[in-house]
């Protein structure tokens, strides 16, 4: 088995192909999407590949240390930041081939018009601990 | 726990034992350890040789847990000879005993999160796993949370008077985090406030109660059955618990008959206003906008004053909840999701759907978000057409 991190991107990702912000689907339609999306995350306990899965607020905020005695220092969100994650979900699969196949069904959540959102997601293999055995 | 056993009533006599045990002369957190893992011996047991007397055995089984784990200590091996001296108790003073261990669990020296767990497994005899898997946090982490709270109570005295509002707030936080996992938190601090209530008269134990229970019987209207949110004017008041209304009911006209208002009691009487409406539109606002006057005198705070304006906008007219709006902090949870609402009602559907829209991009829950989404998607729709 395998574990993968699926990232959904608020932004940062390419374009997808329905590309309608949600708030300009009908309510049915944003229906449709939630059951979709929780439909798939019970059909991966029922398999055995569903590990963990978050929703991330929008709003974040970037910390580093700034030196001894000092309190951290904070900063953005920053506009320009490419890069804003949106949720996970991670699971645990017996093969990249399968990681993939759950990814584009995951993309193929409905949204505007009931049509498929085609959503980039991002597929991230874990590092995992070493095999005991190794030669 | 298996269904073989009264999880009830052994969750019950927890506190009561544990009571017992520090009275014998364990200190706290031994006491704790002792009575968990007779719990656990209870579980396995009991099936098969159902005590006659239940409490008795407890205390039996949990002493002699404790001796083994002092035995087994031996730097502890001064303190163990002091509780073989100890005398027999005298007739146990259990309510007192579980009063204190209330007062204890919620030490103003735990950080809220710690008070919470302690509480739920100290006073509410619920095990850790029970606990992580409420709180959604790993067994060993919460392990370690509850372990490091028994250590900074460790020094406290179980006789040392407390502050009930600190036991309060503590079990308003544990009905707060709702029913997500298997554990029913809403119900297991309904349970927890009423043993609390029947120990000391304190009105805003009452009050609290009351709170609970109001809005514990609109549960089965709030949701529907794919999780989305039903907003109080739209349940289906049929689905309110009305026998849990009509206690709560009962509960509050007494304590607020003692005139000494305190601030659970005032969101209780709005909830009771609400509970009293057989449809949406009988709700008696002005009462509930006055309500709020008096919760803003006893505590002045934004999110009441928010509340208040939502209640201003029923009762006056929603210009008068915007002009009342306006008057706080945008920044405010909820501020930008109270407007949406008071801009639909006040006839302007275009600000309305773009405001719920940048609330349900600050929600703080999956639910609510949707909910406000689908508020934006509603009203977008009809703006189309």
């Amino acid at each position: 088995m395998a574990k993968y991190l699926l990232l959904k991107h608020y932004r940062g990702n390419p374009a997808a192909v329905n590309d309608v912000p949600m708030d300009q689907w009908t309510p049915e339609e944003v229906s449709a999407h939630i059951k979709y999306m929780n439909d798939f995350a019970k059909r991966l306990e029922g398999t055995g590949e569903y590990v963990d899965g978050q929703a991330l607020s929008p709003e974040g905020t970037f910390v580093r240390y700034d030196g001894e005695g000092r309190p951290p220092i904070t900063d953005g969100p920053f506009a320009e930041t490419k890069d804003l994650i949106a949720g996970w979900m991670v699971i645990d699969v017996d093969s990249y081939e399968r990681a993939v196949e759950l990814a584009g069904e995951l993309s193929a959540a409905p949204g505007a018009g009931g049509k498929p959102i085609h959503e980039w997601l991002e597929l991230r293999p874990f590092l995992h601990a070493p095999p005991t055995i190794t030669e | 726990m298996t269904p073989d056993v009264d999880e009830a009533l052994l969750r019950s006599l927890t506190p009561t034992v544990i009571g017992v045990l520090v009275r014998r002369g364990a200190d706290f957190a031994a006491a704790e350890d002792a009575v968990q893992d007779a719990l656990v011996e209870a579980v396995r047991v009991w099936p098969d040789e159902p005590p006659r007397d239940p409490k008795g055995w407890l205390v039996t089984v949990a002493w002699r847990k404790f001796l083994d784990a002092a035995r087994a200590d031996t730097s502890r091996r001064r303190r163990e000879d002091e509780v073989e001296r100890e005398p027999a108790p005298g007739p146990a003073e259990a309510t007192d005993d579980t009063l204190r261990l209330y007062f204890l669990c919620a030490h103003p020296s735990l950080t809220p999160a710690s008070a919470v767990a302690l509480t739920l497994r100290a006073v509410g005899g619920l095990t850790t796993r029970q606990i992580a898997q409420a709180y959604l946090v790993p067994e060993a982490t919460m392990a370690q949370r509850i372990s490091r709270a028994k250590k900074t109570v460790s020094g406290v005295r179980l006789n040392e008077p407390g502050d009930v509002g600190t036991v309060l707030r503590v079990l308003y936080l544990v009905f707060n985090e709702g029913y997500s996992g298997d554990v029913d938190l809403a119900a297991e601090a309904i349970r927890l406030t009423r043993q609390l209530a029947a120990m000391t008269p304190h009105e805003e134990v009452a009050g609290l109660l009351v709170l609970m229970l109001l809005h514990n019987a609109r549960r089965p209207a709030r949701t529907r059955a794919d999780g989305s949110l039903v907003p109080l004017a739209e349940q289906d008041r049929g689905l309110w618990d009305t026998a849990a209304i009509a206690e709560g009911v009962h509960i509050l006209q007494a304590a607020l008959a003692r005139d000494r208002l305190g601030e659970f009691q005032a969101q209780a009487a709005i909830a009771a206003l609400h509970a009293d409406a057989q449809a949406a539109a009988e709700t008696d606002w002005v009462q509930i906008v006055e309500w709020y006057d008096e919760l803003l005198a006893l505590n002045d705070n934004p999110v009441a004053r928010l509340n208040r304006a939502v209640a201003v906008g029923e009762a006056d007219g929603p210009r008068a909840g915007l002009a009342a709006l306006a008057k706080l902090d945008p920044a405010l949870p909820r501020h930008t999701a109270a407007a949406a609402y008071l801009h639909e009602r006040a006839g302007d559907p275009a600000t309305a759907a773009r405001l719920y829209a940048e609330a349900a991009r600050s929600a703080p829950n999956l639910a609510e978000r949707d909910h406000l989404t689908r508020q934006a998607a509603r009203l977008n729709a009809t703006l189309r057409a």
